[in-house]
């Protein structure tokens, strides 16, 4: 299990990466590696050439934003984001969900906008930043666009990255006051690609009704699905008989893939008790903020 | 081919490498640092755990190359056969393990997870070891023994990542 | 003299192994060395048609490349390791592996050739460069589907593929069944896993051009059979060959195998290309190459007494051997044997036949076919004490054979060929134990009916089993005393984490009365040790160890005489501690070993006839029989019925294993047994498809439980010596895995207990489990669910999709190449040649890189615009995709457009099969739905052409 040669490009700068995948458009960029490189090894994948990026100091790093949000590097690496009080603060969601990615020697090398950009519809990070209804910053030579996630993952592995496009940073809205958010998964074992897991972010408004949820899952489609369900509770007390009538929808509503650990049947129920188990906590916790 | 210079257990060391080569390879074969350790190359068992820039890392998931101004320790940096490190004597004492292929790799994994959390509840430690399989101890031992290296405090947590 | 042998001594190896300095295969290094790769078959069942080597022979760094044919009259089928037993009536078919496939490939991951380079890497990059001619033949993977008649054939010079049928009863189980009060009858299914050692294999081979010698570096727990087969092969003496076993990073069974084909193959291409070959094997050719264990199917039935003794067992099984048999009729035996357990089965019958399949090699798997039959016997007394209103405990305690009965003779014969007669044991007192430290009396009383009325499944687990262990033939030891003083050890059994090391010195320094410290073991390297036979079968610490012991005691002697001629006293009078041997009543008087061992060395003087010089003595230990290990494991487990998610809450283990030379590492032994059991039971399953592919061929995949799926185990011991052995010991190296299974089926229908799930298969998983629940919940209490699903999928693609086009236009578009290629995802281009289209097809998808294919398609049962067929082919470098589609025409409702219904069943194999399962069921969906709605627009296009050529002519 050794991978095929390549041509390996070092980028000290986000403008030597662009530029790199510009001038070498079969060339892939290389973040942490730790989808990438396993999949080499298996020969599996075999790109020609590779932009390492993990030389790019300016991709790394987390900040507030000005309106109470977060903009997190593509390069920050998951344990970077694990660890950050900014982003507990800001973003309980984010940080409820890092310990559940993969193993600590994977999150200590592993960075945020690889597994974005990856769009592995098993992955938790793509499902919570659609609940997060986050924002992506795409650049490529002479190109600066932001994306919003929602609009990011269009298939299987696949998202709106164009070729000799970099995905530079993310950023994750303010919440509102009175918000509360849940993360719950089942995985065969800890740190496995999740049987089906659920990203919930909701908010209340002053009469206690829920104002906002986004409801994301994973491993029950081609990439993050974000449930119609979500819509149904806007405007209703997320009471328990109406947290299970969403449930309910979400069972209806997926259409999920079978593979050897699960099929379809089990991943749509786990879809629907994780559904409800999660938006009970998200709202409990939107209650008492 | 490409040159690579880094900090490999406290030592200055400079080669050339071929693109592909992977880091655990180069640490076995070109290094002769045997210690680490091959069970999967796709980043699952955790046998080559080592640590770049004070972080446990899957040497089996990184370039030799990308190697190039880090600073990289191997279980060859932890105790020797007579001085073992207070980690390493933990494992003797509680019999964290059997046929040892799979404790380097735990021992690298432990050690910035110790600098961590110093007083890691049991969950915290199993949870610190779900990236490192073992086929023999059933880990029950091994846990013991990270308990036992914390109950006896001094040395274990930070120096070996500290370490010149 | 017990004063070692007994306690928790720390190990002695262990520095090596916690500092990295240990020497495992891998980290051997020779100047020169090269390195190998093995071309290994994508297909389960393939004639070999021929093997071109000539483009991987010329690519930079390549040093060689070898197929069968190469390799001249070393090649050879490999030998019958353990022939079968002397039963009656016993059928057998010897069907052994082969270095290299010449004729046949007979499962996924069979060597053809082999490339040697100056790195792994480039030796990798060669494969790809052998071109391979397959003719693929249908794979065998179900077992009663493979003894169909009519059965495509794995082994040509077979009449089927029976490898063996064998039937072994005592007393008459027919009249104990008509007299019975209760006949329950159950099938069970056992699934195949893996050992999983952490270190895969390798093997290491240097020819000494000069010297005639060959050293070969092997990670084998027999290192002595593989120099003495090898050599043999070579056509060398034995003392030219060198094998070396050194540190090896668990074993569990499959590194017992002998021999493997890189084995044989490795030291060949040594001393031909000249120089030192390094093969190590990757994981993902572990899971294809090392050989694996556990599929069986049982149709088992017990009659019972009133009051709930065992009047009978009857148990019809079959076993799968996998693609060839080389191990014989272990694994079936043991399971055959095993299932009687601690109970008096006055009648027995019991049947079995071995089947072949086109899979990897069966082989005995730590507990090696046990744990099937402890998982029979349990399950049928589980079922019996619910049926027949009992407790579970109570049924097992009322069947103990008692320690009276000892020794017992169930009138059957074992796998070491003997009478299976138990030596020893006392099964009451550990299932009091055990009952006591689970709680069980409280816990079925108080707190499960607590925890249920608040709508919590917790259940418990209470099962026993006996695992014969310690077989024969013989092992040997010799022991040395140093004119220092230290002494040394040399075994010839391999060791993998045992910790031989510290347990053999206990057992020496206990008799020369020196510290553990003091003596070094040297064990796996013929060059130290040249006679024995291997580590498996639990009998490491039971025959070595009584061969260490017997050697000792022999020096021991020799030194005593010495000291007592040259201190001129009578040997009754002298004693034996702290490294000296001395007058008993005049300690000051003695002489230390070391001087002793120089004394009987002398360079002057004559050594008196009849005596040997030097402290040393080899001694050969060989035991009569097996002797007879046993135990109780209980455990408490969760259920949550909404997710199917079960945690294992306590494991208790009562274990008997006689005397233990070291309790910490007995117990170590047994907390990783029960691991590799809860692994077996809940997480491990290889999962083959139809066409023998396996899907799980990663650790992604196939799921080693972690540190957070084994609960610390609570153990106790009871002590029955055996006296079969100076030590008293019985094996302990497999027992944790064997009871396991049965633990967990009988404490997860506990805790689902009133739902009418009965669980009569291992290994469970999450996802089984839900089904099991939903059937059970449709099919009413008591209901036996459905077998689980066999063998596995191909993938499946089907469909109904309307076209807005007639009938006749849709179908000849579909049969156009150019409108073909562009709705097949990924086709380059496409060319028809009649009914047969060739072309390229380029696919890939997230981590998988574009992957070039090469595609014929054949077209079959036309009938325009009605309905084709087709068989489709493409092969490339990450493996193959076969298969055939049909499609059909009709027109739509209401006469308007078409309604085409479509159906492919497709064959994967190679990488993608192996490691891209999870993603094949998502990407076949989008790629459908691609094509679909790509033919849908050429459809558009086309119907619109036609629409504005006709409005044209019109014109």
């Amino acid at each position: 299990m050794k991978p095929a040669a390549f041509i390996f490009h070092r980028a000290a700068t986000l403008d030597d990466a662009l530029a790199l995948l510009a001038d070498h458009p079969e060339a892939k960029p290389l973040a942490g590696g730790q989808s990438l490189i396993p999949a080499m090894n298996f020969r599996l994948a075999h790109p020609a050439a590779l932009v390492d990026l993990n030389g790019v100091r300016e991709l790394a790093g987390i900040a507030a934003t000005a309106d109470g949000g977060l903009r997190i590097g593509a390069m920050t690496r998951h344990l970077a984001v694990e660890r950050s009080d900014l982003v507990r603060q800001r973003s309980p969601l984010l940080a409820e969900t890092m310990p559940h990615v993969a193993h600590p020697q994977i999150r200590s090398r592993g960075t945020i906008g690889g597994s974005l950009a990856h769009a592995d519809p098993s992955a938790e990070l793509p499902a919570v930043m659609i609940a997060l209804d986050a924002r992506f910053q795409l650049r490529a030579r002479g190109a600066d666009r932001w994306v919003r996630a929602t609009d990011f993952f269009t298939g299987l592995f696949a998202t709106a990255l164009a070729p000799g496009e970099l995905l530079t940073a993310i950023e994750i809205p303010s919440r509102a006051a009175r918000a509360g958010s849940a993360f719950l998964e089942v995985a065969r074992r800890h740190g496995d690609y999740a049987l089906a897991g659920v990203a919930v972010e909701l908010s209340l408004d002053a009469a206690g009704r829920i104002s906002r949820a986004w409801i994301a899952l994973l491993s029950v489609g081609d990439g993050p699905v974000l449930t119609a369900a979500s819509g149904s509770l806007v405007g209703q007390d997320a009471s328990a008989a109406n947290i299970l009538a969403t449930a309910e929808l979400v069972r209806a509503e997926v259409d999920p893939p079978s593979d050897i650990h699960a099929d379809a049947a089990y991943r749509r129920q786990l879809a629907a008790v994780l559904t409800r188990r999660a938006l009970t906590i998200a709202a409990e916790r939107a209650r008492t903020a | 081919m490409h040159p690579v210079a880094f900090t490999l257990n406290g030592q200055r060391v400079e080669r050339t490498v071929e693109a592909r080569l992977l880091l655990s390879d180069f640490l076995r074969h070109d290094l002769g640092l045997t210690g680490t350790h091959v069970g999967c190359e796709h980043g699952v068992c955790g046998a080559c755990t080592v640590l770049v820039d004070g972080e446990a890392v899957r040497a089996c998931l990184m370039f030799a190359v990308q190697a190039d101004g880090a600073r990289v320790e191997t279980v060859e940096h932890l105790g020797t056969e007579v001085a073992l490190h207070p980690l390493q004597e933990a494992f003797r004492e509680a019999h964290g393990l059997q046929c040892g292929f799979c404790t380097p790799g735990i021992l690298m994994t432990l050690i910035p997870f110790l600098r961590d959390h110093p007083a890691p509840s049991d969950e915290e430690i199993r949870e610190a070891l779900s990236g490192n399989l073992c086929r023999c101890t059933g880990y029950a031992n091994i846990v013991e023994a990270v308990k036992l290296a914390v109950a006896r405090g001094a040395g274990v947590p930070s120096d070996t990542a500290a370490r010149p | 003299m017990r004063r070692l042998v007994g306690q928790s001594i720390r190990r002695t190896e262990d520095a090596r192994l916690l500092t990295g300095r240990a020497q495992f295969v891998d980290d051997v290094r020779l100047p020169m060395m090269a390195h190998a790769a093995f071309l290994r078959s994508e297909h389960a069942h393939a004639r070999l048609r021929g093997v071109d080597l000539a483009r991987a022979r010329q690519r930079p760094g390549v040093i060689a490349a070898f197929a069968a044919p190469d390799l001249g009259d070393y090649w050879q089928p490999g030998p019958l390791l353990v022939p079968p037993p002397p039963i009656a009536g016993l059928v057998f078919h010897a069907a052994t592996q082969v270095p290299l496939a010449r004729e046949k490939v007979r499962y996924v991951g069979e060597p053809i050739a082999v490339v040697i380079a100056e790195s792994r890497y480039i030796a990798e990059d060669a494969l790809a460069d052998i071109v391979v001619d397959l003719e693929p033949l249908p794979a065998v993977v179900d077992l009663e589907a493979a003894l169909a008649p009519g059965a495509p054939r794995i082994h040509d010079q077979l009449d089927s593929n029976l490898a063996a049928h064998v039937v072994q009863a005592k007393g008459d189980y027919a009249k104990a069944r008509a007299k019975a009060h209760r006949v329950i009858a159950r099938r069970f299914h056992y699934d195949r896993g893996i050992a999983g050692a952490i270190e895969n294999r390798a093997v290491v081979a240097s020819w000494d051009q000069i010297a005639g010698e060959m050293t070969i570096w092997d990670t084998t727990q027999a290192p002595i059979p593989i120099r003495n087969g090898l050599a043999r092969m070579l056509g060398l003496s034995e003392s030219q060959v060198r094998v070396i076993a050194p540190f090896v990073g668990g074993g569990f069974g499959p590194k017992i195998m002998m021999f493997y084909p890189e084995e044989v193959v490795i030291p060949w291409v040594a001393r031909t290309v000249g120089r030192p070959v390094k093969w190590v094997e990757d994981r993902r050719e572990n899971f294809a190459a090392t050989t694996q264990e556990r599929g069986q199917i049982h149709d088992s039935e017990i009659a019972l007494a009133k009051d709930g003794r065992i009047l009978g067992v009857r148990d019809v099984f079959l076993h799968d051997t996998g693609a060839y048999d080389p191990y014989g009729l272990t694994v079936p035996i043991n399971s055959q044997c095993t299932l009687l357990g601690p109970y008096a089965v006055p009648n027995y019958s019991s049947e079995f036949r071995a089947v072949f399949t086109t899979k990897p090699i069966v082989t005995p798997v730590r507990g090696a076919g046990r744990q099937h039959g402890v998982f029979v016997m349990e399950r049928l007394l589980d079922i019996a004490a619910r049926e027949l209103g009992m407790d579970r405990v109570e049924i097992r305690r009322r069947n103990f054979l008692r320690p009276r009965d000892f020794p017992h003779d169930h009138k059957i014969i074992f796998q070491d060929f003997q009478p299976l007669v138990y030596d020893s044991g006392d099964y009451e007192p550990a299932m009091a134990r055990a009952v006591e430290m689970i709680g069980y009396d409280r816990f079925v009383r108080e707190e499960q009916p607590r925890l249920r009325a608040a709508g919590r499944h917790v259940g418990l687990g209470i099962v026993s089993y006996i695992e014969g262990t310690g077989i024969g033939p013989y092992e040997g030891a010799r022991v040395t005393v140093e004119p220092s003083g230290h002494v040394r050890l040399a075994t010839g059994v391999g060791t993998q984490g045992q910790g031989h090391f510290t347990s053999f010195a206990q057992v020496v320094a206990d008799q020369l009365g020196v510290e553990t410290s003091d003596v070094s073991v040297v064990t796996g390297d013929t060059q130290a040790f040249g006679w024995g036979t291997g580590t498996f079968a639990s009998r490491g610490a039971v025959v070595a160890g009584s061969a260490c012991h017997e050697a000792a005691v022999a020096v021991r002697q020799k030194a005593l005489t010495l000291a007592a001629k040259l201190l001129g006293v009578k040997e009754a009078r002298l004693a034996v501690g702290g490294g000296r041997i001395f007058v008993r009543d005049d300690p000051q008087r003695g002489l230390t070993l070391g001087e002793l061992a120089q004394r009987s060395n002398p360079l002057r003087g004559a050594v008196v006839p009849g005596s040997e010089p030097g402290l040393e003595a080899t001694k050969y230990f060989g035991p009569a029989r097996g002797s007879t290990a046993s135990g109780v494991h209980a455990m408490i487990v969760e259920v949550e019925t909404e997710t199917a998610q079960v945690t294992i809450q306590r494991y208790v283990v009562v274990h008997d294993c006689g005397v233990q030379l070291n309790p910490m590492i007995v117990e170590g032994q047994i907390q990783g047994g029960v691991a590799a059991g809860i692994g077996n039971a809940f997480y491990e399953q290889l999962v083959f498809d139809d066409g023998g592919q396996l899907l799980n061929a990663s650790l992604m995949d196939y799921l080693m439980p972690t540190a957070l799926d084994v609960p610390t185990v609570e153990m106790a011991h009871v002590e029955t010596p055996s006296p079969l052995n100076p030590l008293g010991a019985k094996g302990v190296g497999e027992a944790g895995a064997i009871p396991t299974g049965a633990a967990f089926a009988q404490a997860v229908e506990d805790a689902l207990a009133g739902s009418g799930v009965e669980i009569t298969e291992i290994p469970l998983s999450p996802g089984r489990l839900f089904t099991l629940m939903a059937e059970a919940k449709q099919g009413g209490a008591g209901a036996q669910a459905a077998a689980p699903a066999a063998g596995g999928r191909a993938l499946i693609i089907d469909g109904r999709y309307d076209f807005a086009g007639p009938p006749r236009e849709v179908y000849s578009l579909l049969l156009d190449p150019a409108v073909l290629a562009s709705v097949m995802p990924g086709a380059q281009r496409l060319e028809r040649f009649g009914d047969r289209y060739v072309g390229e097809l380029k696919v890939g998808v997230g981590p998988i890189s574009a992957a070039t294919f090469t595609l014929e398609v054949d077209l079959t049962d036309q009938v325009v615009g009605e309905r084709y067929a087709m068989r489709v082919n493409a092969r490339g470098r990450l493996g193959f995709v076969a298969g055939s589609a049909k499609v059909a025409l009709a027109p739509g409702a209401g006469g308007i457009g078409t309604a085409m219904t479509y159906r492919a069943e497709l064959q994967l194999g190679g990488t993608i099969a192996a490691v891209g399962q999870r993603m094949l069921d998502s990407m076949s969906k989008v790629m459908s739905a691609q094509g679909l709605k790509a033919l849908d627009k050429a459809l558009d296009k086309a119907l619109d052409k036609a629409l504005r050529a006709r409005r044209g002519g019109a014109a």
